[in-house]
């Protein structure tokens, strides 16, 4: 029943936004068919086609909702002029609701807030619980979001032509950093944080089925199936963080793994390479090695190479150095390194990577003092226990 | 059909720094952007405002009016002009917004009173 709550929700509530143009509206009236699915399936088993039975009821309960009140009143027309009672005929409008959820007129806290309470159906509280801040102020970023959809008239389609690829662009960088709030919290916010990065998972395989020819979609499904597939592996069993080199290559779970290579080829036969595509390949080399020494740095390189000439920051420049180290050495990885001490003084892994190729370089001192400055400028705990480890063991 | 008020960013001291011949260059492309948008119907109206250090503001104080040299609030950027638009949705508006030959710009939907 999860299962089918998951699937059908955004459905109930793209069509109904549609409809309707009406957020609010929409999510009450998908809340009354829920309801009232969990009432009656239990006892009358879950019906043959349970998006129309839902469709159906959330349809019902709309027009008893806007007879009831008089803020709704002029739409009672709407709906029952639209009728969306006809099974088998309903229309995916998820696509539509993703890009009006997903809109760069929206600040970013609310599009995540928005994609997962309308797409995904999480509730307010889940919401909440999953970025740790009050349920109060996730309903009112909520609240404001959607009034401004409504004022603002940010309209309710897919976006076409030149438009599109900055879009898709837009909520492929909505549903990243979802998956990273989830993935990255894992172990140091309990359970509860698996789940954000699940969701983003089945939010951007939703898209993948809605838009299969757009590469970077896909790129971005690899990337977080590689992730997932090594997630076992990455806390050690008093849940402290296990980095890749480090990590228990039998943990990582392998029919995943080759499931996500088909996906990588799938894109690849595009040949309209983007940065997530790249990333997902350097995943993939990661997720394919047998160990960290037989890892294929060459290509990892290379990848790196291709992701600077599409996008050349200095985050990438970090991550390409520790491939640079493994292909021609630590003094070259570092001199990299420290071209990069200006703009990324501030950035905990800048002085973590330094204080590896410090130590690999036998520079022990140097390696302390990057440390040092590397824990004191993160503030998430499992790397900080992670840093805090690596220096009580170089003190004993 | 929705309308959205195009706000310019502009500042006295970009105006300052311009010759003559460089204000006469700037605003080529400013005017056939106007003059387009205005032949389709587009733009509905729209001013261009002079300089910040000219506005005078009158402001409340315990309950008079007092007249005041300068804006509310003095700023490097300021709206240095305006332009009120008819079109469908606010996706349009951002592309009319992006077509704009000049420098930032603000889109604020008008309010219906109507609705």
């Amino acid at each position: 029943m999860a299962a089918v709550f998951h699937e059908e929700a955004g459905r109930l509530t793209a069509a109904l936004v549609k409809r309707l143009g009406d957020f609010d509206l929409a999510e009450e009236c998908v809340q009354d068919a829920l309801v009232a699915a969990l009432e009656h399936w239990p006892r009358t088993g879950i019906p043959d086609n349970p998006g129309a039975w839902l469709m159906t009821t959330a349809h019902r309960k709309g027009i008893d909702r806007l007879r009831r009140e008089t803020r709704y009143r002029e739409k009672v027309a709407q709906l029952e002029e639209a009728p969306m009672t006809e099974a088998g005929s309903m229309p995916d409008e998820r696509l539509e609701l993703i890009f009006t959820c997903c809109h760069p007129a929206l600040a970013r806290e609310a599009q995540l807030a928005l994609t997962l309470r309308s797409v995904a159906g999480l509730t307010t509280a889940e919401i909440a619980r999953a970025f740790l801040q009050t349920e109060a102020t996730v309903a009112q970023r909520l609240v404001r979001a959607k009034r401004k959809i409504v004022d603002a008239k940010i309209p309710f389609r897919v976006p076409e032509g030149h438009e599109l690829p900055d879009r898709v662009g837009e909520v492929l960088a909505v549903l990243y950093l979802m998956f990273n709030e989830g993935y990255l919290a894992t172990g140091s916010r309990g359970a509860m944080d698996r789940d954000l990065a699940a969701e983003a998972e089945w939010l951007t395989s939703l898209l993948a089925r809605l838009m299969p020819d757009e590469p970077e979609v896909l790129g971005l499904l690899a990337l977080m199936r590689f992730n997932l597939a090594r997630a076992d592996a990455r806390f050690d069993a008093e849940g402290d963080l296990v980095l890749l080199r480090d990590q228990d290559r039998a943990k990582w779970d392998r029919p995943a793994i080759d499931e996500t290579f088909l996906l990588v080829g799938r894109y690849l036969r595009m040949r309209n390479p983007g940065p997530y595509q790249l990333q997902a390949l350097i995943a993939g080399a990661h997720a394919d090695a047998k160990s960290w020494e037989t890892t294929r740095w060459p290509d990892i390189l290379r990848s790196y190479d291709a992701l600077l000439a599409l996008h050349d920051t200095p985050v990438v420049r970090l991550n390409r150095a520790i491939a640079l180290w493994h292909v021609e050495g630590p003094e070259a990885a570092l001199a990299e390194v420290d071209s990069l001490s200006r703009e990324l003084n501030a950035y905990h892994l800048f002085h973590a990577t330094r204080g590896e190729l410090l130590r690999a370089l036998g520079r022990t001192a140097d390696a302390r003092a990057a440390d040092a400055r590397a824990l004191e400028l993160t503030e998430n705990p499992a790397e900080r226990a992670l840093l805090e480890k690596r220096l009580a063991r170089r003190s004993r | 059909m929705p309308k959205y008020m195009l706000m310019f960013v502009g500042s006295d001291d970009w105006y300052d720094k311009q010759s003559k011949e460089e204000l006469d260059k700037a605003y080529q492309p400013i005017m056939k952007w106007w003059d387009d948008l205005s032949k389709t119907g587009v733009i509905k109206g729209g001013e261009e405002l002079g300089m910040q250090r000219k506005a005078t503001s009158v402001k409340r104080v315990n309950g008079a009016m007092k007249v005041i040299d300068g804006p509310f609030i003095e700023s490097k950027e300021t709206v240095g002009g305006f332009a009120l638009i008819e079109v469908e949705d606010l996706d349009k508006a951002i592309a009319i917004a992006k077509s704009w030959p000049g420098g930032d710009v603000e889109v604020r939907p008008i309010v219906d009173h109507g609705a």
